[in-house]
Parts: C-alpha cells; sequence; structure tokens
C-alpha cells in the first residue's frame, strides 16, 4: 500500500506490489515506504494518524485506562488533568478513554461500510461497463437517481424507516458511497477494456468470468484502493453527523458524534471539553484518511488528480 | 442549438426524476406493518390503523397509488401533514426561504473563498502559501461542520460572554437582522464546499497554465493578472461550475445539520422533525422537492458549460 511511483520503475513496482506482493521482498517494504514519507510528508503523517486509530481501536481495553461506561466515583465533570488527561463527562466519565473506544466504533463502520461499498461499486461499475448495452443506460439512470439526493437527506430517510442501529447505519452509508464510486469504477473499467490484452483474451476464447476476474479487476485494484481511502474519511464525517443528529450508534456505545449530541450539547458551556475532544477525533480521523488518501492517488494514478 | 442540447438533457432528466420520486414514493412502503400500528400508538395519527392506512394511501393498488401520488404532486400537491395536518406545501413554502437563503449564502461564501485561493494558489504553486492553503483545505474537507458551529457558539460565550445564537428574527420583521443571523452558519455550511472548489479550481487552472497558448500570452509580454485570469482562469472555470452542481446536493444535506445546531426554522429542520416524528407524507414532499431540485440546477450548469465554453457545441 505505502509505495511511491512518480518514476516508471516505481509505477512497475507498485503495480506489482498490488497485484500480489511480487517485486517486493524482505526490506524492500522499508525502502518503499521511507521513499513514499520523503515525497509525501503530508500523506506519510495521514499514514501514522491512521495507524495510531487503528492501533487505538484494536488496542483500546489496553490503552484506555478506564471503561468506556465506567462511572468514577466523585470524578463529575472534571477538567483536563494529569488523572483524567481529557476530562471527564456529565456522568464521571473519563473522556480518554471514551475517545480510544470511539475509534473503534468509527473505524467499525468505516472498513465495514467501505467494504461494503467497494463489493457493490465494483459489481456495478464493471458489469456496466463490461456488458454496456440497455444494462449500462438502466443502471446508470439509476444512479443519476440516486446522486441527486442529498446523502445526509436520503440517510436520514432510510434510517427513519430502518430504525438507528450500527447495522442500519453501514448499510445505508454503504449503498450511498457505491453509487458515487461506481461511476468512477466504470470509467476506470472502460479505460483498462480498450487496451488489446482484453481483446487478445476474448480472442482466444476466454469467458466474462476470466476476462473480467483476470483482467479488468487487477487493473482497477489502484483506482478502487484510493476511492476506499478516500471513502473512509468521509463515511466516519458521515457516522459522526448521523450519530449526532441521534441516527447513528446508540449510546452506551461511545460513538465520537453521539459524544457531541445530547449531553455533550446540554453542558458544553460548563464543561466544554465535553464537546472539544471528541471534535478533535473526527476531524484528525478524516484528516488522516484524506491526507493519505491524496497521497496514493498522486502516487497510483495521476489520472485521478483534480477529481 | 443550445436549445436543442437543453431539450435533450431535459429528456435524459426526465427518467433520472422518475426513478427518483419512485424512490422517494416507495419509501414509507418500506415501513414494517407493525411501524404502522406504533406511529397509531405513539403519535395517535388517526382513530384506528385502517384509518391510517388510508391516510398514508396504503390501502390500494401499489401502481394506483403511486399514479395517483405523483398525479397530485405535479399539480403541487403534496398531501397533508399528519402531525400539523396542514398541506405540506404550505408548511414548505414558509420555510423554504430559510434554506434557500442559507444555500445561496453559503455558496457564495464558498466561491469567495475558493476561487480567488484556488488563483493565487495555482499562480505560487509550491510557495509557502500554496502548501499553507492546500493543508487548510484538507483541514476544511475533514471538520465537521456540528462541531465547528458548536465550537462557534461555545467558546465565544466562555471567553468573551458574546452568543451568537438569539431568538430568530423574521425578515419581514428585521431584513436586516434576519440576514446577519445566517451568516455564520452559512460560513460554516460553505467551508467543506469551498476546500473541495478550491482544489478544483487550483488543479484545472495548473493544467491549463502549462499550455501553448498561455507561454504565448507570456511571450507577448502581457501582464500576469491578465495570462492567470483571462487566459488560465476562464479556460480552467469550467469543471468547477459542474463541481459547482454537485455541491448543491451536498449543502442542502449540511443545512440539516446546521439548521438544527442554529435553531433556524428552514425546511431540512422541518424535514429532521418529520423524520423523528415519523410523519411520511412531509418526508416525501420534502425530498421530491430537493431531487427536483437537485436535477434542474444540474441541467443548468449544463446549460451554463456552452456559455462559458464557446468550443463546446451539441
Amino acid at each position: 500500500m505505502n509505495t511511491r511511483a512518480e518514476s516508471p520503475e516505481g509505477l512497475v513496482q507498485a503495480t506489482a506490489a498490488l497485484q500480489g506482493g511480487r517485486g517486493f521482498r524482505g526490506w524492500a517494504w522499508l525502502v518503499a515506504l521511507g521513499r513514499f514519507a520523503r515525497r509525501k510528508p503530508l500523506g506519510a503523517l495521514g499514514g501514522v494518524i491512521v495507524v495510531a486509530l487503528l492501533v487505538m481501536a484494536a488496542f483500546a481495553e489496553q490503552i484506555a485506562p478506564y471503561g468506556y461506561d465506567q462511572t468514577i466515583r466523585g470524578a463529575r465533570m472534571k477538567p483536563p488533568s494529569a488523572a483524567h488527561w481529557l476530562g471527564t463527562d456529565n456522568l464521571s466519565r473519563d473522556m480518554w478513554s471514551r475517545v480510544v473506544y470511539g475509534a473503534r466504533v468509527s473505524i467499525t463502520v468505516g472498513f465495514l461500510t467501505i467494504a461494503l461499498a467497494v463489493v457493490f461499486a465494483t459489481a456495478i461499475g464493471v458489469s456496466s461497463a463490461y456488458f454496456g448495452g440497455a444494462w449500462d443506460l438502466l443502471v446508470q439512470r439509476l444512479v443519476d437517481a440516486w446522486l441527486s439526493f442529498p446523502y445526509l437527506i436520503i440517510i436520514l430517510s432510510v434510517m427513519a424507516v430502518l430504525g438507528p442501529g450500527l447495522g442500519n447505519v453501514v448499510i445505508s452509508l454503504a449503498v450511498l458511497i457505491a453509487a458515487t464510486n461506481s461511476r468512477v469504477i466504470r470509467g476506470a473499467t472502460l479505460g483498462a477494456m480498450q487496451h488489446t490484452y482484453v481483446e487478445a483474451a476474448r480472442a482466444m476464447g476466454c469467458g466474462h468470468t476470466r476476462i473480467i476476474v483476470r483482467h479488468l479487476l487487477p487493473n482497477i485494484t489502484a483506482t478502487v484502493i484510493i476511492l476506499a481511502t478516500i471513502g473512509l474519511g468521509a463515511v466516519i464525517l458521515a457516522e459522526s453527523a448521523l450519530s449526532f443528529l441521534g441516527f447513528g450508534v446508540p449510546p452506551p456505545h461511545p460513538s465520537w458524534g453521539g459524544m457531541l449530541s445530547g449531553s455533550g450539547r446540554t453542558y458544553m458551556f460548563r464543561a466544554p471539553w465535553m464537546a472539544v475532544w471528541p471534535g478533535v477525533a473526527i476531524s484528525l480521523a478524516v484528516f488522516g484518511f484524506n491526507m493519505l488518501g491524496d497521497a496514493l492517488r498522486d502516487v497510483l494514478d495521476p489520472r485521478l488528480r483534480g477529481s | 442549438m443550445l436549445r436543442r442540447y437543453v431539450a435533450k438533457r431535459l429528456l435524459i432528466a426526465i427518467p433520472s426524476l422518475l426513478i427518483a420520486s419512485l424512490i422517494v414514493f416507495t419509501l414509507p412502503r418500506l415501513i414494517p406493518g407493525d411501524a404502522v400500528q406504533l406511529m397509531l400508538a405513539e403519535k395517535a395519527y388517526a382513530k384506528d390503523i385502517e384509518e391510517l392506512r388510508v391516510k398514508l394511501g396504503l390501502d390500494r393498488p401499489i401502481y394506483v397509488q403511486y399514479f395517483e401520488w405523483a398525479g397530485r404532486a405535479v399539480r403541487g400537491d403534496l398531501g397533508e401533514s399528519l402531525w400539523t395536518r396542514r398541506p405540506v406545501m404550505e408548511e414548505i413554502g414558509q420555510r423554504l426561504p430559510v434554506t434557500l437563503l442559507l444555500a445561496v449564502l453559503a455558496l457564495t461564501f464558498a466561491l469567495a473563498i475558493a476561487i480567488p485561493v484556488g488563483v493565487i494558489s495555482a499562480a505560487r504553486h509550491d510557495t509557502l502559501a500554496d502548501f499553507v492553503a492546500r493543508s487548510t483545505a484538507i483541514l476544511g474537507l475533514s471538520v465537521p461542520g456540528f462541531w465547528l458551529a458548536t465550537l462557534l457558539i461555545v467558546l465565544p460565550a466562555i471567553w468573551w460572554g458574546w452568543r451568537p445564537v438569539g431568538d430568530f428574527v423574521e425578515f419581514s420583521r428585521d431584513p436586516w437582522a434576519h440576514l446577519r443571523q445566517m451568516l455564520l452558519p452559512a460560513a460554516i455550511l460553505g467551508i467543506a464546499a469551498s476546500a473541495a472548489l478550491m482544489r478544483l479550481t487550483r488543479g484545472m487552472l495548473l493544467e491549463v497554465l502549462r499550455q501553448d497558448y498561455v507561454r504565448t500570452a507570456w511571450a507577448k509580454g502581457l501582464a500576469e493578472s491578465a495570462v492567470v485570469l483571462k487566459h488560465g482562469l476562464r479556460n480552467g472555470i469550467i469543471p468547477v461550475v459542474t463541481l459547482l452542481g454537485t455541491q448543491l446536493p451536498q449543502i442542502i444535506g449540511g443545512t440539516v445539520v446546521i439548521e438544527t445546531v442554529f435553531g433556524l426554522p428552514g425546511m431540512s429542520r422541518f424535514l429532521f422533525d418529520a423524520i423523528n416524528q415519523r410523519d411520511y407524507p412531509v418526508i416525501q414532499g420534502v425530498n421530491l422537492l430537493v431531487v427536483s431540485t437537485v436535477v434542474m440546477v444540474n441541467l443548468m450548469v449544463d446549460a451554463l458549460y456552452a456559455v462559458l465554453d464557446p468550443r463546446i457545441r451539441y
């Protein structure tokens, strides 16, 4: 993932790495990583933030000094101190611990949504480009219609029908993101189909499945990875907005957006740290994914610049 | 020529609009049966389940329901709110100006920031100014609007005892105060859009500035402003106009959060309340209106293309 390819060899290496790790052995990964960090310092910073986030999500029990729902006697709405780095909330819970556990919610929603969205988007985009004709026309009009809905409005409406909950947030966000991404994937697939090796494969009598899986999919991997990285930031932002409005992940799960609504707003004038830190966490997380995604785009697929 | 193109685009927009209306229409039909009972028990929308079904139009064949609903919607009749028992159109009409003003102000704000910063960033690319502008833009895309709004309400209040949120002032009562109370929410709403627009302006301008005719313009000895603004910006601005069209749904979506945080009685807050109250005719009505607006604006954006770029001939 962390490779750079501003030179043609770099591009070959990066593509090879994406297609199953060939071309990168042992310490070569470290060299590539170092090169990436030198050429794209902001992207590397984004990468560091993302890794920190992943560690926080995976080892929340070890990192957080308290449980996310654990009340601490005599520590109601205490400002940040050595004992409670980010202060405590109105229910005497440690904010730092809640922010750490919040990473788990954001990362879970983010990765599940993106995984689902990538599957949908690739299926829609690739089939639309590959089969074309009436199918393409029909699918693209559906995507058009879907894209003309403001995301927050359609998701709120869907959540009103489905009811709040982690699973429903994931499904509705995934469908929405899939629509946007399928356009880009369709474009990338159309580009990949121009290559003569696709024609050669067809001439050799390869079936649709083989052409799609062996020849088209590997060529759009870079596009998909970039879309996924940038999409992760967008999903975390959207989930926080939904939770803020009370349609996201229900309490007591410590969602960053949820922490900013309800009590975070009720007590914000008396305990501003309750409203500050979850927002800092959201911004940092989204910033990290955006920076990393931007750098990956420059490195892996210069054609997507400015899109 | 342009007229024919617009007519063609209109023909393509119609199926999109029809599909969108189908999605809007299907939403309440996805409610599981017991949700209707829940609405009955919680909100006392009707005397019994049959009456509520009739009100929601769930008692007839689905295609009859759709054509009837769509037919009435075309004539401007979106049914009546279950909650206030007044026509949805009337309720929206009262609140639409607030949301519209907010969205227009936000777009104006976004453009006023994005274009100059994008131009400077491209003209002085890879300098400190460019670096700062780009990093700030990514930051602008990363900060949730509702959090920024919360901070701007909380921190000045704590530090200087100043509160931006007071009682809502109607336009008819004091136009100037009405406009003033919208400025801060609109600015916050415009930040994400301005970051996206700035990045695209910069990218497009950088591409154009590498063209031969720009080198010719430099060689002719034209001033930098003439080269960058007349030869560069005019040719680089077209994709920015498209993005403006796609930013509109984002901004309208953002109004849901901003109107809630700032307590503005706009259409989006109305929708949010309707969602909380499961007021389906209102949800359908607002969604339909929003989608139609977005489709129409995108159509206008396409037409604007031809005006901005005489090379485009349809």
